[in-house]
């Protein structure tokens, strides 16, 4: 298990530092780079922005600029944002448990009604469910998620008025019941894309495990549908789910950047648009790098779930 | 060597639509659907804009948000008064020319990437596949948007831009199928015959890898007007007046009470165009693939 834990993590790390340089790419070979904000300046003459180059370090060469960049990420110096020289990573911050929040919920709802419409699927296959779930499915993909959420907000707020049409409270109140409002339609439309995911891996998952002989003595020994559906097909089915939800989470994050986008949701997404508008490289970068490490870490999460659930993976 | 003939034995004549592949397509009934909702809405985008009787960038103040089926308007006027139609379908031509090269682009070069990872593996594959995992971790989203504000936008550098963000799916397809292919009896008989590097790379292994990589094309190009309409939306993708499905959803969401036929319109079209290709990718791949059941 040591063995392994420290296999996977050392792969996390090489991964790491391959997003890095990614993202250092990403950075400097922006036209202008770091120096386009004081192109602009009105006034600004060469020599100026060339003493600007040589104190910010940008005439050195890149791998020297990428080490000190690197090594300033791993202290937990990302910069500061352009726009009110607060420090990068505080800024971030206050952005990101509102996108915890909803990712969260959303996964949870995604989880349980995909799966639930994946055992459904399995378990009548080839039925009339079984077909509209597999349509349904490959509709809910094809939906822009953004699109998805207009239309949610026409119907159930403009329409309707039951919901209110975004931010994540109303001012003044605040209270626990009225977060749980606000987070109703976001989170739905985040999960719609998850739900269909979701329940296809699901279906074959369950397909899989379904004929399988342990199944059958189950079966056999004269427990219940249910006995056999919980406790032996369904807690088999759900191992490999575990590092699809890994899989999902980058899938899941650019979601919440345009769901938050529509719904006018405090998060993470919403600051990286503001920054691209303000043209708040640091901040940018920042949550390039942060969703990328957020990846790893979660892939490294169901990996290591993955194999203490699993001992066959421990020893492969 | 010149006379050494290796000529495979003639071909059962056999037209290519009595082929097995061909027959399990056709009889697919969600993958022809998605074929004839391309198929129409390809044909409206070219052919729709001489049809109608307006331009798409004519600003008529007078018909300012005009809903849908008011005059000789059938999907109404935007806050300028431009016909919704005549926009529609041409941004459709830009959307789908969008998606089409993003999947050419990123196709041929995550194949490419993937046939030499998968080949030669050991540290090159090691190499290659690491970076893929990497550019994997970011949200496409993410990285097509920060790249999208670096870069001038056009439609060519958005292009080239969705498909800088999706070919390493393809690329992690074909190299675990070439993985596999290499190790079979006829790629052992091509190097003992003495084919160069290459030549058994595209020549035996490329048209074996041919199924995966045509099911994945498609399911790309989805993706690609999927990625289009997503940066649009958020105002860094093609920019006004040249029209594309994402950008008309731009403006819509502060008219959305007033006039929500500017959101619905493009949208569906949007899904109509996604919901097609995937269709078809899906029946590409039970047709395709020997293995998998068709009900």
């Amino acid at each position: 298990m040591l063995r392994f834990l420290f296999g996977r993590l050392w792969q996390s790390l090489v991964l790491l530092v391959i997003v890095s340089m990614i993202g250092f790419a990403v950075l400097t070979l922006a036209p202008g780079g770091p120096l386009s904000q004081f192109a602009l300046t009105p006034g600004m003459t060469q020599a100026q922005l060339a003493r600007i180059a040589h104190q910010m370090g940008l005439d050195r060469p890149l791998p020297v600029q990428y080490w000190e960049w690197f090594t300033r990420l791993l202290q937990g110096d990302w910069g500061r944002s352009y726009r009110d020289n607060q420090p990068v990573l505080s800024v971030i911050y206050d952005h990101l448990l509102a996108t915890l929040l909803l990712m969260g919920t959303s996964t949870v709802i995604s989880v349980l009604i995909g799966t639930w419409v994946g055992v459904l699927g399995a378990l009548k296959r080839y039925s009339i469910f079984d077909y509209a779930a597999t349509v349904g499915a490959m509709v809910a993909l094809s939906i822009p998620t953004f699109w998805f959420g207009l239309i949610a907000i026409y119907l159930f707020a403009l329409r309707l008025g039951w919901l209110p049409a975004g931010n994540m409270y109303t001012i003044g109140d605040g209270s626990v019941l009225d977060y749980a409002v606000h987070l109703i339609m976001p989170s739905l439309v985040l999960a719609l894309v998850n739900v269909a995911v979701w329940s296809r891996y699901m279906r074959t998952a369950v397909l899989d495990v379904m004929n399988q002989d342990f199944v059958r003595t189950a079966r056999a020994k004269g427990l219940t549908r249910w006995a056999v559906l919980t406790r032996h097909i369904l807690r088999n089915a759900l191992v490999p789910m575990i590092t699809l939800l890994g899989l999902q989470l980058p899938t899941i994050l650019g979601g919440a950047l345009v769901t938050e986008t529509v719904f006018t949701w405090p998060g993470m997404g919403r600051l990286f648009l503001d920054s691209l508008g303000y043209s708040d490289y640091p901040v940018v970068m920042g949550l390039l790098m942060l969703s990328a490490i957020l990846v790893l870490i979660g892939n490294l999460m169901a990996d290591v779930t993955v194999a203490i659930i699993d001992p066959r993976i421990r020893l492969g | 060597m010149t006379d050494m003939a290796f000529k495979a034995d003639p071909a059962p004549t056999q037209r290519w639509w009595q082929r097995r592949a061909v027959r399990r397509f056709l009889r697919h009934r969600l993958a022809l659907f998605g074929l004839a909702i391309i198929v129409l809405l390809v044909l409206a985008c070219v052919i729709g804009p001489y049809l109608l009787p307006f331009d798409d960038l004519y600003i008529d103040l007078r018909a300012r948000f005009a809903p849908p089926m008011t005059g000789s308007h059938i999907f109404g006027t935007d806050p300028l008064g431009r016909d919704l139609a005549a926009r529609l379908f041409m941004a459709g031509r830009i959307s789908l020319l969008v998606g089409f090269a993003a999947m050419l682009i990123s196709t041929v070069f995550g194949s490419l990437v993937g046939i030499v990872a998968g080949y030669y593996g050991g540290k090159i594959g090691a190499v290659l596949m690491r970076f893929v995992d990497a550019m994997l971790s970011f949200p496409s989203i993410f990285l097509l948007l920060a790249l999208a504000a670096f870069i001038k936008p056009s439609p060519i550098m958005i292009t080239l831009i969705i498909a800088a963000t999706s070919w390493m799916e393809i690329t992690r397809i074909v190299e675990a199928e070439i993985k596999s292919l290499r190790e079979r009896d006829f790629i052992m008989a091509a190097r003992t015959l003495g084919l160069s590097n290459s030549q058994i790379m595209f020549r035996e292994l490329l048209p074996n890898a041919m199924g995966p990589i045509i099911v994945a094309a498609t399911l790309t190009v989805a993706r690609a007007i999927l990625l289009e309409a997503y940066v649009s939306f958020l105002g860094y993708g093609i920019q006004p007046p040249l029209p594309s499905w994402g950008n008309m959803l731009n403006g819509a969401q502060q008219y959305l009470d007033s006039a929500p036929w500017l959101a619905i319109v493009p949208g569906v079209a949007i899904t109509l165009a996604v919901t097609g290709f995937n269709f078809v990718g899906d029946g590409l791949r039970d047709a395709l693939d020997a293995r998998s059941d068709i009900a």
